[in-house]
């Protein structure tokens, strides 16, 4: 598809402190797009698939930099790179899980640029929305990709309504699993979302990925004690292992007591448009020992419900193997 | 957050960039001659690149790869895909690898941009990653190479010593259409070996 050396002109801001991007956030309302590492938002740009008046750039706020700890458990700067993200020693020695999916994510080089907010903020990668198409998605009143003929290997089995593209952020399932919540500021203050009432689907918000609301920005992701130093098992499935998003993607964290799991959470990657939990799962391990004969019992309890396109029935059987593994992997 | 594209915008955006494609004076004449809000970023900034100071007048919207392409004449840095795919525009950032296409100008500024003209020593001789390169006969057409030399001398900056697996995930950011992967892990490992 075409693209362009350059990007259409707009305004750049550059703020220093939270207070004054908050406070251009309020004022130029949706006039504005808020840039994180712009590994999402320049496709977009450079293919005129979307555009905006007037850019805030986020990069400057050395506060919104970096891992703290907290009384309960770590806070991690929204403008925080995945590849710090993914070598903090704090998080790599409490929360492994959210170390290894960053990891995963695009390139070396994506991840040196790209922050955690934008990763979890990040647009869907339906070809034919980011190709400029009034879909559904961008406002109009058809889907390209939920069509016999249409390019849907990519696509949900679980959660559509109108649209079926998927969430396509790495880090998205793992902050699901580790229950952490979003802190959103804007000029009235903070608001504290879940994780899991971050991202939402079509049949919340067709147009968005995210709970976020015009002028607010995401500030802090934060991540509690609770799941810290589980037992952790990611993996992502993706066509080559460098720059391609997942084609399923699984976030486990368990509570073990010796061989059994106390307690678990299990959260499904590119699947819906949000990271799915799979809480039957959750369920039936509870009490089990991490082993195979476990791993067998729960069989396809995972895709149940699933609901196929033309091109995407393997993510059925790869959602249920990607389970096993999980389970099996002691 | 996003503004949804709307169709008119969408047409106007076209537009405006037919016009781009054709002539590169008319897209800078069309972009300087628009009005900046209050509060908006300065286009005349110093840019600190390959060791020395630089001014020059940046549009807002312009990637780092076009920057120092077409307005610095450092034309080492490769534009290939221009989104992120392939690893022939990687220059360093205060010692750090990054997509040159996929970084505003604007938000390197008061950085140490290193590009592949910057990597030779002070008497002029080659960077190790370099000489390794030509004595392992890694690149073959020559295309990525330059790429590939930046990411691998930014790899060797964070870790001197890789195992030839580190080099191989150190270098999974740039494409090589040739496929000579494995004779760029040779100049790596020999470049390591050079270095220490
Ligand atoms: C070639 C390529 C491959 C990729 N592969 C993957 C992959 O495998 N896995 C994956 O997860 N992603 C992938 N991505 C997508 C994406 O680039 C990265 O996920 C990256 O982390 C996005 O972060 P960013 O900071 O660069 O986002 P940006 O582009 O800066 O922002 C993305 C969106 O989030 C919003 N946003 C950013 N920061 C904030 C904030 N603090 N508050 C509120 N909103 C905010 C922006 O307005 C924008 O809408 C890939 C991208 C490319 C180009
Ligand atoms: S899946 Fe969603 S984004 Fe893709 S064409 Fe259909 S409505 Fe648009
Ligand atoms: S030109 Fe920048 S990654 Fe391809
Ligand atoms: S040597 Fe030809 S593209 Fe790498």
């Amino acid at each position: 598809m075409p693209s362009h050396d350059v990007m259409p002109d707009m305004e750049l801001y550059q703020p220093l402190q939270v207070e004054d991007a908050v406070a251009l956030a309020d004022r130029l309302g949706s006039r504005a797009w808020l840039l994180g590492g712009g590994q999402d938002t320049y496709g977009w740009l450079k293919d005129r698939a979307k555009t905006t008046e007037a850019m805030i750039d986020l990069n400057g706020i050395e506060s919104l930099r970096g891992v703290r700890e907290t009384a309960d458990g770590i806070e991690i700067g929204a403008l925080t790179t995945l590849t710090e993200v993914a070598t903090n020693t704090l998080i790599n020695e409490r929360y492994g899980l959210l170390s290894s999916a960053a990891g995963r994510v695009a390139s070396p080089q994506i991840r040196n640029a790209g922050t955690l907010g934008g990763n979890v903020s990040q647009d869907v990668r339906c070809w034919y929305y980011r190709r400029g198409l009034d879909c559904y998605r961008a406002g109009g009143n058809l889907c390209y990709a939920d069509t016999p003929e249409g390019m849907n290997r990519e696509h949900a089995i679980f959660g559509a309504s109108r649209c079926v593209a998927v969430n396509p952020s790495d880090t998205a399932p793992a902050l699901v699993a580790l229950e952490a919540s979003m802190v959103l500021t804007s000029v009235d203050g903070e608001r504290i979302v879940a994780a899991e009432d971050y991202f939402v689907g079509p049949a919340i918000d067709i147009e968005n990925t995210t709970a976020l609301r015009t002028g607010e920005i995401l500030t802090a992701v934060r991540i509690p004690s609770t799941w810290a130093n589980a037992t952790f098992y990611f993996e992502k499935v993706a066509d080559r292992n460098v720059w391609d998003f997942a084609l399923v993607s699984m976030a486990v964290a368990m509570k073990m007591n010796g061989s059994t799991i106390e307690d678990s959470r299990f959260v499904c990657g590119a699947v819906e448009c949000k990271p799915r939990r799979l809480t039957e799962v959750e369920n039936a391990v509870r009490g089990r020992n991490r082993d195979e004969s476990t791993a067998a019992s729960i069989a396809e309890l995972a895709s149940r419900g699933a609901r196929v396109l033309a091109h995407n029935q393997y993510k059925v059987p790869l959602m249920d193997s990607l389970v096993k593994r999980a389970l099996q992997s002691a | 957050m996003n503004p949804k594209i709307t169709r008119r915008r969408f047409i106007k955006g076209v537009i405006f960039s037919a016009t781009a494609a054709t002539s590169g004076a008319g897209y800078y004449i069309a972009t300087a001659a628009s009005s900046r809000s209050a509060g908006a970023v300065e286009r005349l900034i110093s840019l600190s690149v390959n060791g020395r100071t630089r001014r020059v007048d940046v549009l807002p919207q312009e990637t780092l790869a076009h920057t120092i392409r077409y307005r610095l004449n450092l034309t080492g840095t490769k534009l290939a895909c221009n989104r992120g795919e392939c690893g022939a525009c990687t220059v360093m950032i205060d010692d750090v690898a990054n997509y040159s296409c996929s970084l505003l100008t604007h938000q390197v500024k008061g950085r140490e941009i290193t590009t592949v003209e910057g990597l030779r020593a002070a008497n002029g001789s080659l960077h190790p990653v370099q000489q390794a390169f030509i004595e392992e006969l890694a690149p073959q057409c020559g295309f990525c190479t330059p790429g590939q030399v930046v990411a691998a001398a930014a790899l060797l900056i964070a870790n001197p010593n890789p195992s030839r697996e580190q080099a191989r995930q150190g270098l999974s950011g740039n494409l090589c259409r040739c496929g000579a992967y494995d004779h760029y892990l040779n100049g790596v490992m020999r470049a390591a070996e050079l270095i220490s």
